[in-house]
């Protein structure tokens, strides 16, 4: 952090003009401190029984590889070229136009040409053509052909760590090139080699282990969920008794776990179990949490299409054991981008399940009907749309709100207008960011897929800076004092990101404002939101 | 200067003299006029077959469509059916729009910083060019048809009715020139592949990703678009001794008519050229555009369960493993257990 430039002398970094003098193939990658995560932690690795464990560092020379790495790389791209035709497709069809450019935030925030999506998806394809074209093989580098090398390698290492799969570019593709395919399949060839990052591989094995990310056992995870009641009492004065790992519940509810353990995802959190406890009293409807499929999130998404699936399994295996009728899942980007578009290929049929109808308004959700997960955005735009929530939507007066689309529900399933219509019918005072930086066209946390640790703090803040630019537009005109997001590593690194470029912006989760407004039966006045902050005109109540 | 575009011009300026040459010098006639096109046409539809094939056989085991606006979800919420398709009719829509319409470039933007602040402004000529280099193309490959049908079919005669609508004439007592109808194909796609090839040169970035492999397909076709109105409007090639040949060609009697001279056989030897390097090239945008997993899958991952044929059994955590060794915290704090 006390490396990190100040905001001005980054932005003064960022120069879009590509080097004069040399070729990009010409040019070795430098790893460069702040832009890149430490290396996987063999313990973590061997806990997962993935390859190649061992104590390495991107800063060494040497990288302690098997011998036969290049052999394993060539072998495992020619096994994906087969199993991926968006893989095989993508490295064949680019003409190279350059559309996808200055549409990546890391682009856009670093000014490094090899973060241009199209370079990005260039390190890839230069060892594709080397390997299995006939045109690379015979033109070499006036195909665009290159050998695998170590320095390569090394490219690919820090390029691929440098995308969060946002797939901002593929929107502007005119073949839908996607660069999250690109740099997923660049890190399964990784992973290979035992090259991975440790802000993944260790919550990997957390995950596998504990339920969660975050290495949470079931009974922290309850006192967790404890210390919530207690201060859900003080402010409402209500007791709440949440269901956890409770068969027979008619509901099954998973959320990442970032949320039930750092501020301000916690206050989402809470949020989820006033709502649950309302819909509890009101309607005798009883959601259960889980100790055992404790995340949402899957860090093994950022690992290999295996690991995700390994991860992925938990939350099916859990729905059947509790024998609940279906899932509910929370806020959060890439844990929807694997439920929508990978959970019931993996690890389905869910035969189990029951088609997903919400025992409140007796809404079919038709478009879960076969994955049956329903998502909370959904399941709570609903109750409004029927009118089933109490609310005093005074109680978030004090907040002027945006809202940021996170890029997996945008870009990876579409979810767009369901939270806007929670939010509005929430809270007064809403404002949209300019239509580029939105809905689909999004801009991305610059922390995603894995790279919200603490040593990349460079990189993160560049990457978010076309974000947080957007932010500062929207605080400026309209006082916007609060970003609404729906994914918990953006309200794990937008406190940072805008601490560092808006500080006057706040983040929270669409849950902790529809819990402000929502209104508990025999609830006492409420004097501050969930944040124990004064709400308008109880400041002096607040203060007793 | 940069070694990539310098490369590629060289070896169509190479193309050029051997075909050249080669008619007027070596009087290779048959092979330019006849061995080549067969051959290039041969590399053509079995390479362009061989590589679809191949995409083909790779499978598709996630359904993975970039969603570019609101899903289908509760009745009150508007879905937007182009860019976020739950049917195949949306499906059929989108790729529609996306190959005729090119609808994804249209998005395009452009970033500017300044003074601290983004901003995204419009950018709509590469859509445009890209547009206008398509379909002039296509006019000006099927208005050539008239070379290997006759009759002349009717629907062509029209086209080169409403392509030609442009004439120049030049009437005077002294003088009076009339040039053959101008098609206005030919002179867009020659503009539009200079619009391509100028932004590849000015444009910094763009430069910077240019490969010789982007510069040679822009070349080539503009040595087929120059070659074409050279011949039609300057040199005044022989049409009746050229269609002999194309006719020829067609009918599978080929035959070298006399009068026909070298330019038309570089432009023959260009367009093959073009033909039998396609497969081998990123040219194959033209198939691979039909087949990404993006663009042509309905977004109904939740209500239909897409299958992946290679999906295999992997380790998994089970549940009864994990209380194995959390048990006994369980117990301490409630948590209810299935084996006390």
């Amino acid at each position: 952090m006390k490396d990190l430039p100040k905001p001005d002398g980054l932005v003064s970094m960022m120069d879009h003009m590509p080097p004069k003098d040399k070729g990009w193939m010409d040019t070795p990658v430098k790893i460069r401190k702040g832009m890149y995560c430490y290396a996987s932690n063999p313990k973590s690795v061997k806990y997962l029984g993935l390859p190649y464990p061992r104590e390495w560092s991107p800063m060494d020379d040497d990288w302690k590889l098997p011998e036969n790495w290049k052999e394993i790389i060539s072998e495992g791209f020619r096994e994906r070229l087969e199993r991926f035709r968006s893989f095989k497709i993508f490295m064949d069809v680019c003409v190279r136009c350059g559309a996808c450019a200055d549409k990546c935030h890391f682009f856009i925030g670093t000014g490094d040409p090899k973060n241009m999506p199209v370079l990005r998806a260039e390190l890839l394809r230069s060892v594709y053509r080397n390997d299995f074209t006939t045109a690379g093989k015979v033109l070499g580098k006036f195909a665009g052909a290159r050998e695998m090398t170590l320095d390569v390698l090394k490219e690919w290492w820090y390029y691929f760590f440098q995308c969060t799969e946002c797939r901002r570019c593929s929107v502007f593709c005119p073949y839908g090139i996607d660069t999250a395919e690109i740099t997923i399949m660049g890190r399964e060839l990784l992973n290979l080699i035992g090259l991975n990052i440790d802000w993944i591989a260790t919550p990997v094995a957390n995950c596998y282990r504990t339920g969660n990310h975050l290495g949470i056992q079931p009974h922290a995870f309850k006192d967790m969920m404890d210390f919530f009641v207690d201060e859900i009492e003080d402010i409402t004065g209500i007791r709440l008794a949440p269901s956890i790992n409770k068969k027979g519940a008619d509901i099954l509810f998973i959320t990442p776990s970032g949320d039930v353990f750092a501020d301000p995802g916690t206050y989402t959190c809470m949020g989820y179990m006033m709502l649950f406890h309302y819909l509890k009293e009101k309607f005798g409807i009883d959601i259960t949490w889980s100790t055992y499929a404790s995340e949402g999130g899957n860090f093994g998404f950022f690992t290999s299409h295996e690991t995700m699936k390994r991860l992925n399994a938990k939350m099916y295996a859990e729905a059947k054991r509790l024998g609940v009728k279906w899932i509910l899942g929370g806020e959060c980007g890439h844990m929807w981008r694997v439920i929508h578009q990978y959970m019931d290929t993996l690890n389905g049929p869910a035969n189990f399940l029951e088609e997903p109808v919400s025992p409140i308004t007796g809404t079919k959700f038709e478009n879960a009907k076969s994955t049956k997960v329903v998502h909370i955005a959904e399941f709570t735009s609903d109750l409004i749309q029927h009118d089933k929530l109490d609310l005093d939507i005074s109680r978030n007066d004090h907040l002027k709100v945006t809202f940021h689309d996170s890029c997996n529900p945008a870009r990876g399933m579409g979810l767009l207008d369901e939270p806007r219509h929670v939010i509005r019918n929430v809270c007064e005072h809403f404002y949209e960011m300019p239509p580029n930086t939105i809905r689909e066209q999004t801009f991305c946390c610059g922390s995603g897929a894995g790279l919200n640790a603490g040593e990349d703090m460079e990189l993160r803040m560049a990457g978010g800076f076309p974000r947080a630019n957007a932010v500062k537009y929207v605080h400026e005109k309209y006082g916007v004092n609060m970003m609404a997001c729906i994914c918990a590593i953006d309200r794990a690194a937008f406190p940072d990101l805008m601490s560092y470029w808006v500080p006057e912006v706040d983040i929270t989760g669409i849950h902790e404002l529809v819990a402000n407004a929502l209104i508990l039966p025999g609830e006492k006045e409420r004097s501050t939101d969930l944040r124990s902050e004064p709400l308008p005109g109880m400041e002096d109540e607040a203060d007793e | 200067m940069n070694v990539n575009y310098i490369f590629s011009l060289i070896v169509v300026v190479v193309l050029f003299l051997l075909a050249y040459v080669g008619v007027e010098a070596a009087g290779l006639q048959v092979f330019f006029g006849v061995i080549i096109p067969y051959l290039a046409l041969v590399i053509f539809i079995v390479g362009f077959f061989y590589r679809v094939m191949g995409w083909a056989r790779s499978t598709v085991p996630f359904r993975i469509p970039t969603t570019c606006g609101q899903q289908e979800s509760l009745p009150w919420i508007k879905q937007n059916k182009i860019d976020n398709p739950s049917t195949l009719l949306h499906v059929l829509v989108r790729m529609a729009l996306e190959v005729l319409l090119f609808r994804s470039l249209f998005r395009n933007s452009r970033m500017e910083l300044k003074n601290s602040r983004l901003s995204y402004k419009l950018e709509i000529w590469l859509w445009l060019f890209s547009l206008a280099f398509h379909y002039s193309f296509l006019v000006v490959l099927v208005r050539h048809l008239r070379f290997f049908l006759e009759p002349v079919p009717f629907i062509i005669k029209q086209i080169e009715v409403v392509d030609g609508f442009f004439r120049i004439e030049f009437v005077s007592e002294v003088l009076t020139v009339g040039l053959p109808g101008i098609y206005i194909s030919g002179l867009v796609l020659l503009a539009a592949v200079t619009f391509l090839f100028l932004r590849r040169i000015f444009i910094p970035q763009v430069r910077y990703i240019s490969l010789a492999a982007d510069y040679f397909p822009l070349f080539l076709i503009m040595g087929i678009a120059i070659t074409g109105i050279m011949m039609r409007y300057f040199t005044k090639v022989d049409v009746v001794g050229v269609k002999e040949l194309t006719l020829g060609l067609a009918t599978f009697h080929p035959t070298i008519p006399e009068g026909v001279g070298g330019l038309f056989y570089v432009h023959l030897f260009f367009v093959s050229t073009l033909f039998a390097y396609f497969p081998f090239s990123k040219l194959m945008h033209l198939g691979g555009v039909f087949l990404s997993p993006t663009r042509n899958l309905a977004n109904n991952n939740r209500a239909v369960r897409h299958i992946n044929p290679w999906n295999y059994p992997v380790p998994v955590h089970t549940y009864e493993e994990y209380e194995d060794e959390f048990r006994e915290k369980m117990v301490g704090v409630g948590l209810p257990v299935e084996k006390e």
